[in-house]
């Protein structure tokens, strides 16, 4: 595990049991935790890329963490373009990939 | 009618906006995330509970008297899950409602006085591979510590300029990771001689170096290797994060040939400064000042009349700078005084921490020459996925140096981020490719006509539901 939650037992924090939720991400069951975003729910899974981008086919998930970079839209039960770094995970949520048609790159286009 | 309107609830919004209750006017404060606190005390949400949550953070008990204070205050209305997204004619437009959802209402304010505290974003200057999963901004991998409990990696590179990576670090390292080094862009012998000038200055902000005494030790307790005169070049994997490329830098940050190392990571943190979030106030006709930030005087006034603002969108300076600069704005906009007893301590400290904040701008400005660490292939505007080389051969076969066209031909900047990420570096490449080295006309990649994304629905019947308050 790469990316991952802070485990609860060595969390300087001292988190209290949390409320777990689970959503559908790509077609699989995943476990969350109430009042995460749904970036949060990803990383702690450690899925790092959940978008390929549309010039050049390439991997992307979260980047600027704060809602600044749009690198990390998803597709929220049927409503395209949500910025998983935003928006909060509900229990039952259902999260797809953008997966675009790559289209020209700049340099092709006229 | 609102008397003060306050956008942004992080310290310097939460500051302002007691002083103008202080002061017994009817307050507003809209922000955008779900919680006030902006980027410094970004926290966790109350569905998860923790026993000392104020372990990651600094000045958590102010945060509590300030937050708390306000939301018990029935003269002053808090609007979380508010995106500010235009203002024109002194009304100040928006959506409240979850991020990118549909059917959000929308609002529009009008106040006798607003207070822009908006704050900043990480600046991430293009790496070859910069673009890669794995690769976070400094403050989203604070962010995501902070606000989430997620360590962004296992091994993670932390990279950029300026006393920000520190804090960084330190958490990443409370989360669990380790940190495989900070590399520092400035060199130590710069650093030295912007600090130890004029010493006696540093003398009057004492908290500020003990929170750097404090970064300090934890990087020594953890053994952290800080280096400086170094800089991530390149990043490398297949899908993701795999190693990155070390290089020793010259002071003009260019590489120096042999002093490469690579070394294996999962996640790498950039953080080359912060760009202010300046789109509300541009679009109120604020001036910005040569830096690009926005101008204010004494009273934390901006150039247009009963606009005030305050924070790291007047200048990068830290958590107190920005509690001050709150104090003075909020106050300001209530209508007190300047000289008034109530502003002396918020006065001393701003000024004291301003020539602080010149310190640390000198100190870890960006090099002229980082660009040398691009290739052709490396990605600026990630939206669009505009190459350097694209840039370069649009610029030099162009006959146009005007920012405006360029962009549009080679539609760097026009992205979903709207160049929010790229735009200053799209602008440093292209002057350099211009005919004669510049860019000819005054325009600039901050003008953006809608601050946050709405969608067309929201256009379109967002008025049938307005509200004027
Ligand atoms: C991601 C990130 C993490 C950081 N973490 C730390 C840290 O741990 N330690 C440290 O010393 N410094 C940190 N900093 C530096 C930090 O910016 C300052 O120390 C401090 O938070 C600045 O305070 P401020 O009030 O000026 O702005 P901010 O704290 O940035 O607050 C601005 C607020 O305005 C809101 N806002 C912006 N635009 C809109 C809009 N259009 N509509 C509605 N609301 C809007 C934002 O949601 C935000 O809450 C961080 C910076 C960033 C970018
Ligand atoms: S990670 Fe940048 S907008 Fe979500």
């Amino acid at each position: 595990m790469m990316a991952r939650l802070v485990r609860a037992a060595q969390d300087p924090i001292g988190p209290l049991a949390p409320t777990r939720i689970t959503l559908t991400v790509d077609g699989e069951p995943v476990e969350g935790v109430l009042g995460q975003t749904l970036a949060g729910v990803m990383l702690s899974a450690d899925t790092v890329a959940w978008r390929s981008t549309s010039f050049r086919d390439k991997p992307r998930g979260a980047f600027c963490g704060i809602g600044v970079c749009f690198d990390c839209l998803v597709v929220v039960n049927g409503q395209r373009d949500v910025r998983a770094c935003q928006r909060r995970a509900a229990p039952g949520d259902v999260v797809e990939f953008h997966r675009d048609m790559p289209l020209s790159t700049p340099e092709e286009r006229p | 009618m609102t008397e003060v309107l306050v956008i942004g609830s992080g310290p310097a919004g939460l500051a302002a906006a007691c002083a103008a209750r202080a002061l017994g006017r009817r307050v507003v404060l809209l922000d955008a995330s779900d919680y006030v606190g902006g980027q410094y005390w970004r926290h966790l949400p109350p569905e998860r509970p923790a026993r000392r949550e104020a372990v990651l953070h600094h000045g958590w008990s102010r945060f509590q008297a300030m937050s708390q204070a306000l939301e018990r205050d029935p003269l002053c209305e808090i609007v979380t899950s508010a995106h500010v997204w235009a203002i024109d004619a002194g009304r100040v437009h928006v959506m409240v409602g979850e991020a990118d959802g549909a059917g959000r209402e929308a609002r529009t304010y009008a106040a006798a006085a607003v207070v822009f505290a908006t704050g900043a974003f990480d600046r991430a200057l293009p790496i070859p591979g910069w673009d890669l999963p794995g690769v976070f901004t400094a403050g989203g991998a604070q962010a995501l510590a902070k606000g989430e409990r997620v360590a962004v990696g296992q091994r993670v590179v932390v990279a950029g300029s300026g006393p920000f990576l520190l804090p960084v670090a330190s958490s990443l390292v409370q989360a669990g990771s380790t940190v495989v080094g900070v590399y520092e862009a400035s060199h130590l012998a710069h650093l030295a001689r912007q600090w130890t000038a004029r010493p006696w200055q540093l003398l009057a902000t004492p908290a500020k170096l003990l929170e750097l005494a404090h970064y300090a030790s934890v990087h020594v307790k953890n053994r952290i290797p800080y280096a400086t005169g170094r800089a991530v070049t390149a990043i490398h994997g297949g899908q993701r994060v795999e190693s990155v490329t070390i290089s020793a830098i010259d002071e003009t940050w260019r590489p120096i040939p042999g002093g490469d190392v690579v070394v294996a990571a999962d996640a790498v943190c950039l953080g080359h400064g912060f760009t202010p979030r300046v789109e509300l106030p541009i679009a109120a006709g604020c001036r910005l000042d040569a830096r690009r930030f926005v101008q204010v005087d004494e009273h934390q006034r901006t150039s247009v009349a009963a606009f005030y603002a305050a924070g790291e969108i007047t200048g990068i300076g830290g958590v107190d700078l920005s509690l001050s600069e709150g104090t003075i704005a909020g106050h300001m906009a209530a209508g007190g005084h300047l000289e008034d007893r109530a502003l002396r301590d918020a006065r001393a400290r701003r000024d004291a921490l301003r020539s602080f904040a010149e310190r640390l701008e000198r100190a870890h400005r960006i090099g002229e020459n980082w660009t040398d660490w691009l290739s052709d292939e490396t990605i600026v505007c990630r939206c669009e996925e505009v190459s350097v080389g694209r840039l370069r051969s649009v610029a030099e076969t162009s006959r146009s140096s005007g920012l405006r066209s360029l962009k549009l031909q080679s539609r760097a900047g026009l992205g979903a981020c709207q160049g929010r990420m790229c735009g200053r570096s799209v602008e440093t490449i292209l002057a350099a490719a211009a005919p004669g080295g510049h860019l000819i006309d005054e325009s600039t990649t901050d003008r953006r006509p809608i601050a946050t994304p709405i969608r067309l629905a929201e256009l379109a019947f967002g008025n049938d539901k307005s509200v004027e308050k």
